[in-house]
């Protein structure tokens, strides 16, 4: 009954595929968002476990990283999407083809 | 045993809590899943003796941007049901495909990783916050401040992305002019 490295590699997968197929399904982008949240916090469990199977720092400072990473592309992330929304009065990923790409 | 028991009641917890908030169609459920699945991620680091980034986790994700995110939802209209993108078939297949290539990756890691060796190794004798002082700011100093440069731009980016129009104090102005000001506003929802 002893947990590995194994054991949270596998929970970390298994969050991130749901972090991915949340990201292919969702048409708001608010939602969109919040997947990507959950695929940033699978690789920081993974990062932490790492980091206490080898008995070395830097995986927590990785993950420390991603953290602030997070935080600064909720900031900006949310206000072009009020702005955005503000403009055009909806956030669906579908009304954002003015450049026709 | 007790360790045991908490990673499998806290995966449980977590699969399910991110499950809801991929999958609900309203918008709140989908937040509070979220926060509440943040919490539960919390308690790995915990388990796996990382106290500071339990409670960095707790501090930032829980307080911080959940509170950003309950915020940026009051400018949306969030009450109507979300729609959702029809399944397209090869869209689906790739994603399980990138899953299970991720999985054998991910699996094969550890094996490939067999003699390494730790880089900063943990210091005995001292806590977890600690050691995380020590190496944050001898070897990884330079990162630190590269990060808190970068939330400092965010911070900035946010701001004036965010708060247009928000140096026009209500109180302060006379009649006439609020009502110039929603001329305005009505004039650029129009167009």
């Amino acid at each position: 009954m002893d947990i590995g490295l194994n054991h949270y590699l596998v929970l970390s997968t298994i969050l991130f595929s749901i972090g991915l197929v949340g990201v292919m399904r969702r048409k708001n982008l608010l939602m969109l968002f919040l997947a990507t949240e959950i695929l940033l916090n699978s690789v920081n469990i993974a990062f932490v476990a790492i980091s206490h199977y080898y008995g070395d720092l830097t995986g927590q400072m990785f993950a420390f990283f991603v953290i602030a990473i997070a935080a600064s592309e909720v900031a900006v992330g949310l206000g072009l999407l009020i702005v955005w929304h503000k403009r055009h009065n909806n956030i669906d990923l579908d009304t954002m083809s003015s450049m026709r790409g | 045993m007790f360790e045991a028991i908490a990673f499998y009641l806290f995966a449980f917890l977590t699969i399910i809590m991110f499950y809801i908030a991929v999958t609900t169609s309203q918008a709140l459920y989908a937040l509070t899943a979220l926060a509440a699945g943040m919490i539960f991620i919390s308690a790995f680091f915990f388990i796996l003796g990382a106290d500071f980034l339990g409670a960095v986790q707790i501090v930032v994700y829980s307080g911080a941007v959940m509170a950003l995110y309950a915020f940026g939802m009051m400018f949306f209209d969030t009450t109507r049901d979300l729609k959702e993108k029809k399944g397209n078939k090869y869209i689906v297949a790739g994603l399980s495909t990138l899953a299970a290539i991720l999985v054998v990756i991910i699996f094969s890691a550890p094996i490939v990783g067999d003699n390494i060796k730790a880089l900063y190794p943990v210091v005995e004798g001292a806590g977890n916050t600690q050691e995380i002082g020590l190496v944050l700011f001898t070897k990884y100093l330079v990162p630190f401040e590269v990060a808190a440069v970068m939330l400092l731009v965010a911070m900035i980016a946010g701001i004036v992305l965010a708060g247009k129009k928000m140096d026009a104090s209500l109180t302060l102005m006379s009649e006439e002019e609020i009502q110039e000001l929603e001329k305005e506003k009505n004039k650029e929802v129009l167009s």
